[in-house]
């Protein structure tokens, strides 16, 4: 058996799709672990112990447990407690849940890595300990941050393919089905592949000149 | 929690945790051997091959390893590579941690090249043997936490092989979750079981570590 790559343009409208499902799903999910992962990290450092205790907990549990693992958790824990949720939303959520673990730890290394010379300044200029956190510490250890996190959310993008095991529609289950009619998988399989490339140089195009921002920022 | 149904699955689940084990050491030993040989081809004096491997590294780290798994398990077939699911998964997966370790030793020979590089040389010892006695064995110590990482990381990804059907950790579980609808608890053992490889890991970084350090001490 040869290969033969023609067959790849007539299903060209569902790979293009199914690319541009996984980019929606990267953005959503993206934005939920960054945001949470603030919120880990800010909870975690400010918050009172009886609350950072268990978060940290959650924190070891999602980095120590395969994505996958989680992912399956979710989807079938979710329904046995009587959540019904589309997988869609289930997917969305989970990898954003196992991201945010990760950047909330990038996240709390920047806020610790902020000078204590910007809390005093801030503090002898009269702003109360939460303006001070808010206005000064957080937007800093953001652009410290910035570098790891949008790597990251790179290897998000690369996740969003595991999502295709819930039968999630994104570029890896859109292969799948051309595939069925064609019984080609290499073919498909190496377009898929070639098409996260694409979107991946995109992305570490981006974030470069992002990062150049960030660092004439500071 | 319905602690019956854990002492029951545990069997099976440890058993399972082996089939993970030894995935990530197959995986490893391949990783290793391709992460050298791509590390030492950056440094290459031959332009071609110095291309080819930072494209090996920026394809493998670009492309999902999802996608890399099903190329060789099911793609491969048409080029006539039949595999069995475990050597699909070890080779994709040695190859694809391959390219991230190859880095971290990157890294590592950049950071001690320099001046041992030009000391050797004007020794009289050639570029192959300078690398392979003074860069390689100075550089081992400062690449052990990154290649710990990417141990960590690659043991956690053994969890995707269940997709092409081989029945570790993550396929185990499922399959206990699908017969008995109690995902809490057969995803609790599982997930268990997988922090206890992870910290395995950890401690045997860290042992190397150790190793490493006590052996540049007594030399100094």
């Amino acid at each position: 058996m040869t290969l033969d790559f023609s067959v790849v343009g007539s299903y060209s409208q569902l790979l293009f799709t199914g690319l541009l499902w996984t980019i929606l799903i990267t953005a959503l999910a993206g934005s939920i672990s960054v945001l949470l992962g603030i919120v880990i990290a800010t909870t975690t450092l400010y918050g009172s112990s009886v609350a950072s205790l268990p978060v940290r907990g959650i924190i070891f549990l999602f980095m120590g447990t395969p994505l996958l693992l989680q992912l399956y958790l979710l989807y079938y824990g979710l329904s046995q407690v009587g959540v019904m949720l589309p997988a869609f939303w289930t997917g969305v959520i989970g990898l954003g849940l196992h991201y945010a673990a990760y950047n909330a730890d990038i996240f709390r290394a920047s806020l610790q890595a902020v000078d204590p010379g910007q809390t005093e300044a801030a503090r002898s200029l009269g702003f109360g300990r939460g303006a001070t956190r808010r206005y000064f510490i957080v937007p800093q250890a953001i652009l410290t941050a910035l570098p790891q996190v949008g790597n990251n959310s790179i290897i998000l993008l690369k996740d969003t393919a595991v999502l295709s095991v819930l039968g999630i529609s994104e570029l890896v289950l859109d292969a799948q089905r051309a595939i069925s009619e064609t019984y080609r998988p290499f073919e498909f399989y190496f377009t898929a592949a070639l098409l996260y490339y694409v979107v991946n140089l995109a992305m570490e195009f981006l974030l470069s000149i992002a990062g150049r921002k960030a660092e004439e920022i500071r | 929690m319905d602690f019956q149904l854990i002492g029951r699955i545990l069997p099976y689940i440890a058993e399972a945790s082996l089939l993970t084990t030894s995935l990530t050491i197959c995986s490893l030993v391949i990783g290793l051997i391709v992460a050298t040989i791509v590390a030492i081809g950056r440094f290459s004096r031959v332009t071609p091959i110095r291309w080819l491997a930072t494209a090996y590294v920026s394809i493998m780290r670009g492309t999902p390893l999802l996608v890399q798994l099903f190329i060789v398990f099911f793609g491969g077939p048409q080029l006539g590579l039949e595999l069995t699911p475990f050597v699909a998964g070890v080779l994709t997966m040695g190859f694809n941690i391959g390219a991230y370790m190859s880095e971290g030793i990157k890294g590592a020979i950049i950071a001690v090249e320099k001046g041992q590089s030009e000391a050797s040389r004007s020794l009289g010892f050639g570029r192959f043997d300078t690398m392979r006695l003074f860069i390689l064995p100075q550089a081992a110590a400062l690449m052990i936490r990154s290649l710990g990482v990417n141990t960590v990381i690659l043991s956690k990804s053994t969890a995707l092989v269940s997709t092409i059907g081989v029945v570790e950790l993550t396929y185990s579980a499922q399959r206990f979750v699908t017969s008995t609808y109690k995902p809490f608890e057969v995803f609790a053992v599982a997930g268990a079981a997988y922090i206890a490889i992870v910290a395995v890991i950890s401690l045997i970084v860290r042992g190397v570590e150790h190793f490493f350090d006590a052996g540049r001490r007594a030399k100094a």
